[in-house]
């Protein structure tokens, strides 16, 4: 019985059906499966097959998108459950991602959201037009591991280095490790500012991503054993 | 006959019109306060930064904008014709990249590579106007608007489709054109160049594309509006669907500017483009790319508007078949399609990159595009009969007179960059012949100096305008320039 369900879990998450995936995150409960259970066995593995058939370029981004939806809705079901159990969700790192001030395009960012909670990061999105001091106060507030920032404009790419400057002023620049993208960004410029890294799309930020971790932490774990979340 | 290719027919037109209008209207259009108060002037409810246009007001506004426009050359001359199907090519803008001319691999455009493709382009009469195509990485970041325009107001003599990156930074574009074209009123008189103001989509005038709206108008500077929605990310995934947004941001940008002056010179542009759902790109060369450019034309047509689109342009990292496939046949689309001022020409990787031996080989898609343009005419009573009663069956029509007399107007003789046989064609492929094209060009081109007090002028402004951002050394900068060194010292 479990290992049907969760594999409707996976399948529900292939397919970027919101419904399904909550309703059997309730069900399950009510059932008395564990919620991490639920997590790591079914609707983890779910997502990790749509970030693999996205890389392979077999699957959409709209579809790609949906099923960050119904990751989203069973999340939605199962974290006040791990609460209640005074648990943790495990995951590969906590990313706060946003676009920079004065930059509202959010579409490379959200793939990169998008993405990284495929590969089991818990992803903090602030939206876009995102102040240096705003990144600061989020990474604080979460203890987060990695800062992405994103700019679609060469005007708005000066803003990248405030991020980095709000992340020095409030004292976790060494905590935090800063990775950049955009249209207009380069390795040279991430170099210039003082990021840590540079990822010229969503996919190579999920490696980057990854790569900083294991800079943080010593190596990689074998496989990411915690879901992320886009909030 | 002019051949051309329309993508829509009058009743999807004036659907796509229709749902623009009501588009304006509700949702509305969010704007900067800084039109707040011009709108509300007319009647126009803004509420909570979101402007409720009517229908009847914003088709006020489009009768009062001007059917067509010149943009004059240094001289004085008319040399671009916005309106009609009049139909101009420029290159691509504000590069951050260049394909290096040795390594063929991209690096950051430095002051060099922006002189040299002034100078091709300016040797390029598929070109009618220059664009300020780079961003110099090699200066501060802080004068790069201004530094780019002097440059291409140093090295040529065509108008000039440019842009301002801040409300700012357009005055001192303003300023620095009207010192070239020696004063205010003579540049407004003959305006040499055009200034592209983009909404951000979906229906958003920011706050620094509603001031240049503005500014420009009431500066009775022409404005281009490059509207760019991406079908499927910030605008619906139907190309149909797009050309509404398209519509609604143009016609909502042209009520901000016509309030601002009524009459003031404007034009109906577009960058739209598919968002590729594999891989989240933008491709320009894709075909439903071109289909948005000709569609979103020819609303803006059907309203009587000059027009403007981004095309010429190719997705391939390096001068490939892929790219130049793209480009030429975009160009063609786009030269059919009777679009006025058609930028992008140079550019691949997506716009990130820019290649001046790939803007050669599209002069040459270009001046194919224009040979389709002119069509297949008539010349004489007879067309071919008269020409058989002098040679018979024998068919010796290369003997005609007729033959000589006529063969250059039928016949287009692309550059060597096109492969046609010729004895010194001995092997090489097309990125070689590019390459001895550039090469040539540059070598036969030749500055011609303005005047030596605007000259003088331009350079105290260069002075002055360094100095407000600390930089003490413009001079020294600009004395990198090749020919700006015996003007400084």
């Amino acid at each position: 019985m479990p290992d049907d369900i969760f594999s409707l879990m996976r399948d529900s998450i292939i397919a970027g059906a919101p419904d399904t995936a909550s309703y059997l995150a309730q069900k399950a409960i009510a059932d008395g499966t564990a919620p991490l259970d639920a997590i790591n066995d079914g609707y983890v593995p779910g997502m990790h097959d749509v970030g693999e058939q996205f890389a392979r370029g077999q699957m959409f981004l709209p579809d790609m998108m949906a099923s960050a939806e119904a990751m989203r809705a069973a999340m939605a079901v199962l974290d006040p459950e791990l609460k209640k159990l005074g648990a943790d969700r495990p995951t590969s790192g906590v990313v706060v991602l946003g676009t920079t001030k004065g930059d509202i395009h959010e579409i490379g960012k959200i793939l990169v959201g998008t993405l990284l909670t495929a590969h089991g990061f818990q992803v903090h999105d602030l939206g876009a037009d995102v102040s240096g001091e705003k990144f600061a106060a989020k990474a604080q507030e979460l203890s987060a591991d990695i800062v992405g920032v994103s700019a679609l404009l060469t005007t708005t790419m000066r803003n990248q280095k405030t991020v980095i400057e709000a992340l020095e002023r409030s004292g976790i620049r060494a905590q935090v490790k800063v990775m950049v993208g955009g249209a207009p960004v380069t390795r040279r410029w991430a170099e210039e500012i003082g990021a840590d890294g540079y990822a010229k799309d969503a996919m190579s930020a999920v490696a980057l991503a990854r790569e900083l971790m294991s800079q943080k932490t010593g190596p990689p774990t074998p496989e990411p054993i915690g879901s992320g979340e886009v909030v | 006959m002019r051949p051309k290719f329309e993508m829509l027919d009058n009743p999807l037109i004036e659907r796509i019109l229709a749902e623009a209008f009501q588009l304006i209207k509700d949702p509305g259009i969010r704007v900067a306060p800084y039109v707040e108060d011009l709108l509300r002037g007319v009647g126009i409810p803004v509420k909570d930064g979101v402007a409720h246009i009517p229908e009847p007001l914003a088709r006020n506004a489009l009768q009062s904008v001007p059917r067509e426009f010149f943009l004059y050359d240094r001289n004085g001359s008319p040399a671009v014709h916005y309106g009609g199907n009049h139909v101009h090519f420029d290159p691509g803008s504000s590069c951050l990249n260049i394909l290096d001319p040795q390594t063929q691999q991209a690096r950051p455009a430095i002051t060099s590579d922006l002189v040299r493709l002034i100078q091709v382009a300016e040797m390029l009469p598929q070109f009618a106007a220059q664009s300020t195509a780079m961003v110099c990485n090699d200066v501060p970041a802080e004068i790069g608007d201004w530094y780019r325009l002097l440059l291409v107001l140093w090295y040529s003599e065509k108008p000039v489709v440019t842009g301002a990156f801040s409300a700012h930074s357009l005055h001192t574009l303003i300023d620095l054109l009207a010192i070239e074209c020696g004063g205010r009123e003579a540049f407004r008189r003959h305006p040499r160049a055009i200034f592209d103001v983009c909404p951000s989509p979906p229906l958003n005038w920011s706050e620094f594309a509603s001031q240049n709206l503005v500014d420009l108008a009431r500066a009775g500077i022409p404005a281009e509006i490059v509207s760019m929605p991406l079908a499927g990310a910030t605008a619906p995934v139907t190309l149909a669907g797009s050309v509404v947004q398209h519509a609604a941001e143009c016609i909502s940008g042209i009520v901000i500017h016509q309030l601002a002056q009524p009459g003031a010179s404007i034009v109906w542009g577009a960058a739209p483009a598919i968002f590729d759902m594999r891989s989240g790109k933008t491709p320009m060369g894709a075909i439903e790319t071109a289909m948005l450019d000709v569609a979103c034309a020819e609303v803006g047509k059907h309203l009587g508007l000059p027009t403007h689109a981004y095309m010429v342009a190719g997705d391939g990292r390096v001068i490939d078949a892929q790219v130049e496939m793209e480009s030429g046949m975009s160009a063609v689309l786009g030269a059919l399609a009777g679009i006025n001022m058609i930028s992008g020409a140079g550019m691949l990787d997506f716009l990130a990159c820019h290649s001046i031996e790939k803007l050669v080989i599209d002069a040459e898609a270009i001046a194919s595009a224009q040979r389709l343009l002119q069509g297949i005419e008539p010349r004489g009573d007879s067309l071919a009969t008269a020409m058989f009663t002098q040679t018979g069956l024998a068919g010796d029509f290369l003997k005609l007179k007729d033959t000589r007399a006529l063969f250059r107007q039928e016949q287009h003789f692309p550059s060597p960059v096109i492969d046609r046989g010729l004895p010194q064609m001995n092997g090489g492929g097309i990125l070689d012949r590019a390459n001895q094209r550039v090469e040539e060009l540059l070598s036969a081109y030749k500055r011609n100096p303005l005047p030596p007090d605007r000259e003088k002028e331009i350079i105290a402004f260069a002075e002055r305008e360094g100095q407000k951002f600390g930089l003490k050394r413009v001079g020294e900068i600009l004395s990198r320039v090749p020919d700006f060194e015996g003007a400084l010292f």
